[in-house]
């Protein structure tokens, strides 16, 4: 009989998620349902006082601004990423263009923030741009608000929508595009109406890979965001740095995983009825 | 059921439009290949007609110059003899069936039969009867509410089928339909496609590598190698009297003897000479020039073997002897390979096994035979070097 290697092979990989991972999560959830401590730190008694505090109107529109946020822009990275993703797998320069794609995304994540910051600041080389050729006398702007963060987001994190749509677009079978043609469908209503569907699962994981992220950033809007357009992340950093309300912050990262997952859940479910 | 079915196609035929196909010297080239040279051809209204030939030989780029997916360099289609070159493919009343199907696999047969009709915006209660209609005809009617991964190669083919005939074009364009299905499906959905066609009486043009198939159905078939057409003619034709050497090898197995004519006897007949085979009287299929290098080409099934020369051969033969090399028994037949001379190929003759038990005294491994056939059975093709 064959020794069964399985445990060995998924044991590393385990012990580092149980570690990591959910571990992790179990005292955030703990922490949650406990009292503040003075100082920062929790007592160890039985309190629901964190979420009594998430229902404040300051609060729940910090979750709203987060929610617009993150949908405006997981909707504007698929929208975008679906025609790149679609150059590219028909293009014969494949492997260059995806190599400009990746080199940006190897550069360190708050460099390329700052990066944007430089163009978008008051004397940044745009604002420098328009006054330069007289389309404005003082400088505009751009930064510190929601329009910044999602532009910034949408830079940073849309390679995560391009991969998975490049590799199921690449995978698709083109000749259906030809036999919907002939059947007298036009190109634009054959990719529509063919390649679209077919390429659902694509689309899930972009859609996934890119709200995710999107959801729990807090770089992003503290650097490029004002305090106006705070997303969730900002405030559990506030009430874990500064207000040092740990059952607080807990419990807001208990709803922001939680809001995760049922996305999760709900993209994963519309795909599985869909495979049949 | 059958009978709204029978009704539908007898008002099919009656108001099919049919087209005449007609092809002008049409030549395409990519780059520095040129896949296609010159091509002429007529192609007649509601036809069936094959374009033959091993692949690369440029059979598919002159279907999908048809279908619209290309532009040829030079020459003219027409359909009725107007253009149709400067109309996109989804204009010219032609549907292809392609050779993977190319069923969408997220929508259900229905759907797939469908899809051409929701494009019109036709109302559903129309596009399921049209639908419902076409899937009788290729008898998918029970199997609509599948998806095209739950369905067998010859389901498959059928659904295509369907779906290429509901926007009832003029002109049916069949790549290759049936190379992904296994040989005895293939006999069956060729004989299916034959009854098709009679039924909808479009016109066909069916493109395939496979001999059998194109013989099996057509009206006509163009044989192609190379971007160039070799000869075009009715099965029969084709296969009885190949106009070069390379069609008589494609089509069907055959035996060469090549040699010399050493004396125009008659208008028919020729004395020929071959330094492997020896002397023979030849019949003239076409006019020759005494003393011009020909190749001499028979059948296997035209050669007749037998283990001694049998006393009342007709005049008309020519005779051979040899030793059996090898053979290969398949049931109905045995097929020999019968050295004849040292330093040529053996000839191969098929012995039909009518009546196994009968025949005088089998024929084996090693055994000298006597080979004879009919001269008009042997044809002469032009050497091609």
């Amino acid at each position: 009989m064959r020794k069964n290697y399985g445990p060995i092979y998924v044991g590393p990989v385990a012990f580092w998620l149980c570690a990591f991972l959910s571990v992790p999560l179990l005292i955030t959830l703990s922490y949650s349902f406990l009292a503040k401590g003075l100082y920062g730190g929790v007592e160890p008694h039985f309190s629901l006082a964190a979420y009594r505090s998430l229902f404040n109107t300051a609060v729940l529109k910090v979750l709203l601004n987060t929610i617009i946020i993150a949908v405006l822009s997981t909707a504007l990275m698929v929208g975008l990423a679906l025609p790149t993703a679609y150059y590219i797998a028909r293009s014969s320069q494949k492997n260059l263009l995806l190599m400009l794609i990746i080199i940006p995304f190897w550069t360190n994540f708050l460099i390329r923030i700052y990066a944007w910051i430089t163009i978008l600041g008051s004397n940044g080389l745009l604002n420098s741009f328009l006054m330069g050729v007289g389309l404005t006398d003082g400088p505009i702007q751009f930064l510190y608000n929601r329009g910044a963060i999602i532009l910034v987001i949408v830079y940073t994190t849309i390679p995560f929508a391009i991969f998975p749509l490049y590799s199921t677009i690449e995978k698709f079978d083109f000749s259906l595009i030809e036999a919907a043609m002939d059947l007298g469908a036009s190109k634009t209503k054959a990719l529509w109406k063919i390649m679209i569907p077919n390429i659902r699962s694509g689309i899930t994981t972009a859609v996934l890979f890119t709200f995710i992220p999107t959801f729990g950033n807090f770089a992003v809007p503290k650097l490029v965001g004002g305090t106006s357009s705070w997303m969730l992340g900002n405030l559990i950093e506030r009430e874990l740095n500064i207000t040092r309300n740990w059952p607080l912050a807990s419990s807001m990262s208990v709803v922001l995983t939680f809001v995760t997952m049922l996305a999760v859940l709900f993209f994963m479910r519309s795909q599985n009825k869909k495979e049949l | 059921m059958r009978q709204t079915g029978a009704a539908f196609h007898q008002q099919r035929v009656d108001s099919v439009k049919s087209s005449q196909v007609t092809v002008e010297n049409v030549s395409k080239s990519f780059g520095d290949f040129s896949a296609l040279k010159n091509a002429s051809l007529t192609i007649a209204k509601g036809g069936f007609y094959s374009m033959l030939g091993p692949s690369g030989c440029g059979k598919t780029t002159l279907l999908r110059i048809i279908g619209g997916f290309e532009t040829p360099t030079e020459g003219d289609v027409c359909f009725d003899g107007v253009s149709i070159l400067p109309l996109p493919p989804n204009k010219r009343q032609v549907n292809t069936i392609f050779q993977n199907y190319a069923l969408f696999p997220h929508l259900t047969v229905f759907e797939n039969v469908a899809f051409p009709l929701r494009l019109k915006k036709i109302a559903a209660a129309e596009i399921k009867r049209a639908v419902q209609e076409n899937l009788e005809l290729v008898r998918m009617e029970t199997e609509s509410k599948k998806y095209p991964s739950q369905l067998s190669g010859g389901q498959k083919q059928r659904v295509a089928i369907a779906r290429a005939l509901i926007n009832q074009p003029r002109v049916l364009l069949l790549d290759e339909p049936l190379s992904a299905l296994d040989a005895k499906l293939r006999q069956h959905m060729l004989l299916e496609l034959d009854a098709i066609h009679d039924k909808v009486g479009i016109t066909f043009i069916y493109v395939t590598h496979d001999q059998a198939e194109a013989l099996s159905v057509s009206d006509q078939v163009c044989v192609l190698n190379k971007g160039e057409i070799q000869q075009i003619g009715s099965p029969a034709e084709i296969y009885e009297s190949p106009a070069n050497e390379f069609v008589a090898r494609f089509i069907g197995e055959t035996n060469y003897i090549h040699g010399t004519i050493a004396a125009v006897t008659d208008n028919e007949h020729a004395l020929f000479d071959s330094p492997d085979y020896g002397n023979f009287t030849i019949y003239l299929d076409k006019k020759v020039q005494q003393g011009s290098k020909v190749a001499l080409t028979v059948r296997p099934e035209k050669i007749r073997v037998a283990p001694e020369k049998p006393d009342n051969l007709p005049p008309d033969v020519n005779v051979l002897h040899g030793v059996v090399e090898d053979m290969i028994y398949t049931g109905f037949q045995t097929k020999y390979f019968i050295r004849v001379s040292k330093d040529k190929e053996p000839l191969i003759v098929f012995r039909q096994h009518v009546q196994y038990f009968m025949d005088e005294k089998p024929i084996s491994w090693k055994d000298k035979v006597c080979l004879w056939w009919n001269t008009k059975d042997s044809f002469m093709v032009e050497v091609s070097k």
